[in-house]
């Protein structure tokens, strides 16, 4: 099974490149099945379900950090695919902080950016961004060609060796590339890693242990289905 | 990896229209220096014919056209060099969302488009655009505080002067408070394609020739010949009373008879 993982800010436009995604994906007979991570509300698992037909599951992280629940669940989201039987399985991210990349090795990572957040916003983002193999540009019909340029031009700055898409995902536009690459994505392997280090901080996850599933954590924990539950001294 | 080439010309090649059958126009080229309009009723697929040249169609869009440059279809991960990108789109819904002065803001674009001119540039791209609106455009004023038609105007001319991109498509320009056939005869002056989605018969009279769409997809061409040349001659007159009666309103003034009169005598001469 492939792992693509798309992270970006709120009201981005990654449900839309998901959407469109996933319709592509289905007209080549492969099954792909949905998981959307998210901090208190997300109705877009039962819309792709009633949608698409496919396996479709939310996740609230809650008191939790939403990248640190991506982490320590994602083990057992990525199993519950596999025993869906599918060839595909797509993580919709929250990434609040923009400090967190939700990435890991042997996956697709997505980065969904919109072009109306300023010239500014691949100066901001840090690694969601520099960790991502493709950067989808949405939104881009509605801002001035001269802030678009700037736009591009700061995200290969920011991640040189990235793959730009640039979509207006309404009309799919710019959808195509994108399936591309997740066709070409090598298969998922256990034991999964994160990409890069998240932030400073004092939880295990914090201070750089990259080894997703709550197994291999301490401190506040959760799992898939069980809520937030504490090991430790 | 960049492609960075010189475009001498682009193709289009026709796909399918909204309800899947061929469309009439084959294949035509755009060479340098044409200008063509794209009329046809609302929703008749004008804008997605845009878009599909803005991204290079190569078959992979809801059309299935493909565009080619210099008889070459584009590959599917092309990157263009950021500061020699070849296409400019302004449409009806563009807008600057930076709050930066004029000035600075045309800086930082010349900057990525690689200008060693930075000044000159500049300067030379805010006289354009005033050359285009009506009110003027003060260097130090913030972007989002320019009216419509000054954003507009400077949208035009920053593509055409900072971006110098070779390829400029305009969608529905004609409403947004811009003295149109001005701005088609200074855009004449640069060798550019420029693809004008549009309602306006002067614009459209005014192109090489147009591209009548319907349903989705492209029915005809159609070259402006002689005779059309001298209908929009008569378009101009009408459109420059007009622009004397909106600068009469403007100015308070009432319209009476003798002013009608005497407007339509001096501006049919």
């Amino acid at each position: 099974m492939k792992l693509v993982i798309f992270a970006g800010p709120p009201t981005c436009g990654k449900t839309t490149v998901i959407r469109q995604v996933i319709k592509r994906i289905i007209v080549k007979n492969l099954k792909p099945s949905f998981v959307k991570i998210d901090v208190l509300y997300a109705d877009e698992d039962e819309a792709i379900n009633k949608e698409f037909g496919i396996p479709a599951k939310k996740i609230y992280s809650g008191e939790l950090c939403p990248d640190h629940c991506n982490v320590v669940v994602l083990d057992e989201v990525v199993e519950w695919a596999e025993q869906k039987g599918s060839d595909y399985l797509f993580v919709e991210t929250a990434g609040l902080c923009l400090r967190c990349s939700p990435y890991v090795e042997k996956s697709l990572g997505i980065v969904v950016l919109e072009a109306t957040s300023g010239m500014n916003l691949p100066r901001k983002i840090g690694p969601m961004l520099t960790l991502a193999d493709i950067s989808v540009i949405t939104k881009i019909d509605l801002i001035s060609q001269a802030e678009r340029e700037v736009f591009r031009y700061r995200v290969l700055e920011a991640a040189k060796s990235i793959t730009i898409v640039e979509s207006n995902a309404l009309y799919g536009i710019g959808i195509d590339p994108i399936v591309k690459k997740i066709l070409k994505t090598e298969d998922v392997e256990f034991p999964m890693f994160l990409r890069g280090n998240p932030p400073v901080g004092t939880c295990t996850i914090c201070v750089g242990k990259k080894e997703i599933g709550a197994k291999n954590h301490f401190g506040v924990l959760r799992t898939m289905e069980k809520e937030l539950f504490y090991i430790g001294e | 990896m960049y492609i960075n080439m010189d475009i001498i010309k682009i193709t289009l090649i026709g796909g399918q229209g909204k309800d899947g059958s061929k469309e009439n126009v084959d294949r035509f080229d755009l060479k340098m220096g044409d200008i063509v309009s794209i009329v046809g009723p609302t929703g008749c697929g004008k804008t997605t014919l845009i878009n599909d040249i803005e991204l290079f169609a190569n078959r992979n869009t809801p059309s299935e056209r493909q565009i080619l440059i210099n008889n070459e279809p584009v590959p599917e991960n092309f990157t263009f060099d950021p500061s020699k990108h070849p296409i400019a789109l302004i449409s009806q819904h563009t807008n600057f969302l930076s709050d930066l002065p004029v000035g600075e803001f045309l800086t930082i674009h010349a900057k990525v488009r690689g200008s060693t001119e930075i000044g000159n540039v500049v300067n030379e791209t805010i006289e354009f655009a005033n050359k285009l609106t009506g009110e003027a455009i003060i260097k130090e004023t913030a972007m989002t505080e320019l009216s419509g038609g000054q954003t507009r105007s400077l949208l035009i001319a920053d593509a055409v002067v900072i971006g110098n991109s070779p390829i400029i498509l305009l969608d529905e320009i004609e409403n947004a408070g811009i003295h149109k056939t001005k701005a088609l005869e200074l855009l004449k002056q640069y060798e550019k394609i420029f693809v004008f989605v549009t309602h306006d018969p002067s614009i459209a009279l005014l192109s090489d020739f147009r591209i009548i769409m319907k349903a989705g997809a492209m029915q005809k061409i159609i070259t402006t010949n002689a005779e059309e040349r001298l209908a929009s001659d008569e378009l101009r007159k009408m459109d420059d009373i007009l622009i004397h009666f909106r600068t009469l309103i403007r100015a308070g003034e009432v319209i009476s008879e003798s002013v009608l009169k005497e407007s339509f005598e001096t501006q049919t001469q």
